[in-house]
């Protein structure tokens, strides 16, 4: 029993890294008042772009790179079109997911011939798991070894990366400069400009950091978690980012327990395939899927109160009174 | 004495599509003096106080601080060159504390936590200095309006201020909060700073101001220096043609109870009692006053009137009709169907949708009146038509029916509000604080037609803080402190009496 719990909350950590990665990656977008459902496009491109060049370069770290890299040029389309040209900041969004999904398939195709695939990657070319100290001196030490071993240690770097971000972003937002900024831009960029703040140079820093952290996120999906990318393979996680951000109210803490518990939920799915469940029968897949969404819905509209997005969120900036 | 020049503007001009809000304006204000600028809604004073502050550009003309030509491009160049601006409309994040607002674009530093240190004590300073107290740590936004307005202060004078521009400071402040204010800018004045103060009341620029400029439909008209002027003579210069300052009415012919309240008890979201057991009448025929210091429940009072804040307990009555104010939750169209129209106290929060065209504003809540469209389908054409009555009766300016309604000065904003209310021509008419931000020639207006409106056997409730306006339009006073009627006056009784009950002195005393 103890194990088998481990072994799901082991699998929950894996799932909830690409989540929470992008979920953050939402929060300083949306805290500085650019709503972004592009988020899911932005992995996805990522996802692409690292898989492609660490399955051609033969490393991780550029594979990486190349992901980030993509996502900040995608997350800056999402810029130029709503802070620079003031458009609207969903069409955009939905634009830019379409523009992935597109493209990632239509270049895979023509690149590497294998259906939308890149190439497996190995050795060098994904990253590996870590093992922290002690794990297998503490292994058979009953439940801290099991915690320890199994749980805490045994993931690759961009899973302790995406953990870490949490307690940074929280300090980011809460204690720097750029932090207190970009809240009160999200919140109301009048103020920020007359004081004498560049509200659209603000809002892109935002966007950027928006990009860095979907690029891990989706980095993390082909090179890290998978050995490749595969058509399609975010399948809907940028959006369950996004409901993890408005059920978490757009803070990095619960964020994180969101995430989690999203992930929880998918890993417990993934158990339950095709198992007998007692007095139910065999459980539909598709049920415990959508559940991630029907709990933000449910708890959202009843048992949390009311999420208030930042009140500048989706609107452009424009010089005039209100 | 200094003739120094701290402010010299040259030629500015400015134009917003149409609108030529600015027009070859000229004006020195010397240092260390306290310089009034007066003029109608929408004659450009915001507009130019903006252009001074780097929010707008002009498009021509030249600006010189301190005898130094400038261009001022954007509000960090203003606050380099030691301009600190309180805006018409609080440029505060609401959500944020008073401290995190302050340090804003100031924060001394990529890490906050030494700035922060050193802004609570230079808080602390500035507290005691000029008598500006504010909790650091209380969110800004749950404070009343007067302390947001020293947060304004605190901000500029943190960034250090040497010219000050305050936009219509006490449109929102109560006349003690008013007198706060300007002991504070005389003492600014005192230290050699300059400040710029626009307001619409006459009777302030006499008390603190040394020199007073008018503008009239975007052009500077007139400066003179305070001591040499009257307010007849300003309000002259304001509108172009003579204006009366007071009210003219015949004594009221009161007939049945139009509106009647009976035992309405408010609780507000934070669990505390606002209006405790208020019971009273308006007949058909007569103006009601409620006089109070804003925030003792007036406000809430209204709102639970017009069905748009639920009531613990409470009947009213309108033209016949009852409404159990607490039974199922009302809802204020249907409350209007009954005869009650209702221009709320502040106009931005629930009076207009800023970013709607002005002709959908003017019918904001009356959409579904048979005049403006059938069924699902607005009939544009009648919509404009009704608009462009408003806009004419009630001089809306720019003319405009189209124009974002955003893009209309604060004074006209709210005529847009009241010409949508008063011509519905209802049997009740609810108003909170008619004239705020108005001009004198507006206000004139605004109470002639309130009196009109009385004259036509309707039934007027007004909430005012300004006890002036209470006592010259009035037929009977009620005053409010802590939620409760306290007392009913006639509005000839003496002002100190009145501002006695309105302090929370018992009846007794106050007798
Ligand atoms: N951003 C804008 N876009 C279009 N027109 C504008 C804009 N800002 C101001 N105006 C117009 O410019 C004119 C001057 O407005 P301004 O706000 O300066 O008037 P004001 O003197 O401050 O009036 P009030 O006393 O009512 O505040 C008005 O006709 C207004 O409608
Ligand atoms: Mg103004």
């Amino acid at each position: 029993m103890f194990d088998t719990l481990i072994l799901i909350l082991d699998s929950t950590v894996r799932l909830s890294t690409p989540l929470l990665l992008a979920a953050l990656a939402g929060l300083y977008s949306e805290r500085s008042g650019v709503f972004d459902i592009g988020l899911e496009g932005k992995m996805l491109g990522a996802a692409f772009a690292a898989g492609a060049a660490a399955a051609v370069t033969g490393s991780a770290w550029i594979g990486l790179g190349a992901g980030i890299a993509v996502s900040i040029a995608l997350a800056l389309v999402h810029g130029f079109a709503c802070i620079t040209n003031r458009g609207n900041q969903i069409v955009s969004g939905v634009a830019i997911n379409f523009l992935a999904i597109g493209l990632t398939a239509l270049l895979g195709q023509d690149w590497f011939r294998q259906g939308g695939r890149t190439p497996p990657v190995t050795g060098d070319a994904r990253f590996e798991t870590l093992v922290l100290p002690f794990a297998d001196a503490l292994r058979e030490v009953p439940v801290i070894g099991g915690i320890y071993s199994e749980l805490l240690s045994g993931h690759n770097i961009l899973v302790y990366i995406a953990f870490l971000a949490v307690p940074f972003t929280w300090w980011v937002l809460f204690r720097t400069r750029f932090g207190l900024r970009l809240r009160a831009v999200g919140e109301n960029p009048a103020a920020v400009d007359t004081a004498g703040i560049s509200v659209t140079w603000l809002r892109y820093r935002a966007v950027i950091c928006t990009g860095i952290l979907c690029g891990i996120a989706g980095a993390y999906l082909s090179v890290a978690q998978s050995a490749g990318f595969i058509k399609d393979m975010t399948a809907g996680k940028g959006f369950i980012a996004l409901a993890a951000l408005i059920f978490a109210k757009w803070k990095p803490v619960p964020v994180m327990f969101a995430c989690l518990l999203f992930g929880f939920l998918d890993a417990v799915a993934i158990r339950l395939q095709g198992q007998q469940v007692p007095g139910i029968g065999e459980v539909p897949v598709q049920a415990i899927q959508a559940l991630p969404y029907i709990l933000t819905v449910v708890l959202l509209a009843g048992f949390i109160g009311r999420a208030v997005p930042p009140k500048a969120g989706g609107t452009a900036y424009v010089k005039e009174r209100s | 004495m200094s003739e120094q020049l701290a402010i010299e503007l040259e030629g500015i001009d400015k134009r917003f599509g149409a609108v030529q809000a600015n027009k070859d304006i000229n004006l020195k204000v010397k240092k260390g003096s306290i310089h009034g600028i007066v003029g109608e809604n929408g004659a450009g004073k915001s507009t130019l106080m903006s252009i001074l502050y780097g929010f707008y550009h002009a498009d021509g003309g030249e600006i010189r601080i301190d005898g130094k030509t400038v261009t001022i491009a954007s509000s960090q160049a203003a606050i380099a060159l030691g301009i600190g601006m309180v805006h018409q409309h609080f440029m505060l994040v609401e959500n944020f504390t008073v401290l995190e607002n302050v340090i804003l674009g100031a924060e001394g530093g990529a890490r906050l936590s030494k700035g922060i240190g050193r802004a609570r004590a230079e808080l602390k300073r500035l507290a005691a200095d000029y008598d500006l107290k504010v909790d650091p740590d209380a969110i800004t936004g749950d404070l009343p309006v007067g302390l947001q307005q020293r947060v304004e202060i605190l901000k500029a004078l943190f960034r250090g201020a040497d010219i000050l521009i305050l936009d219509e400071p006490t449109g929102v402040l109560t006349p003690p909060e008013a007198d706060h204010l300007f002991r504070i800018l005389r003492v600014l004045r005192d230290e050699g700073k300059t400040v710029l103060l626009i307001t619409h009341k006459l009777r302030e620029i006499m008390a603190v101001t040394d020199e007073v400029s008018v503008m009239r439909r975007g052009e500077m008209v007139a400066t003179r220096e305070t001591s040499k002027t009257s307010m007849g003579e300003l309000a002259e210069l304001m509108v172009g043609r003579r204006v009366l300052l007071d009210v003219e009415k015949t004594p009221a012919q009161p007939g049945a109870p139009f509106l009647s309240v009976e035992g309405l008890n408010v609780r507000d979201a934070r669990g505390v009692d606002v209006v405790k057991d208020v019971s009273f009448e308006v007949r058909a025929g007569e103006i009601v006053g409620i006089a109070g210091v804003s925030g003792n429940g007036q406000s809430e009072l209204l709102e639970a009137i017009a069905g748009i804040r639920p009531a613990r307990s409470g009947v009213v009555t309108i033209d016949g009709t009852r409404i159990d104010l607490a039974a199922a939750r009302r809802d204020p169209a249907e409350i209007r169907s009954y005869g009650l129209a209702h221009v709320p106290e502040d106009r931005h929060r629930m009076g207009l949708v800023t970013r709607f065209h002005e002709y959908e504003n003017a019918i904001l809540g009356y959409h579904r009146d048979p005049a403006c469209g059938r069924g699902a389908f607005l009939d544009l054409d009648a919509i404009r038509a009704t608009a462009r009555a408003g806009i004419e009766k009630y001089d809306i300016r720019p003319p405009d029916c189209a124009l974002k309604t955003a893009n209309f000065s604060g004074g006209n904003q709210q005529k847009i509000v009241l010409a949508r209310e008063i011509e519905r021509d209802p049997a009740v008419l609810l108003v909170g604080q008619p004239t705020r931000g108005v001009d004198i020639g507006a206000i004139e207006f605004i109470h002639k037609r309130l009196v009109a409106l009385r004259d036509a056997g309707k039934a007027v409730l007004l909430v005012s803080v300004e006890l002036d306006e209470v006592r010259a339009l009035a037929d009977r006073v009620l005053v409010m402190f802590d939620g409760r009627v306290v007392g009913e006056r006639a509005p000839e009784t003496a002002e100190s009496e009145l501002g006695l009950l309105m302090a929370g002195a018992t009846q007794e005393a106050a007798e």
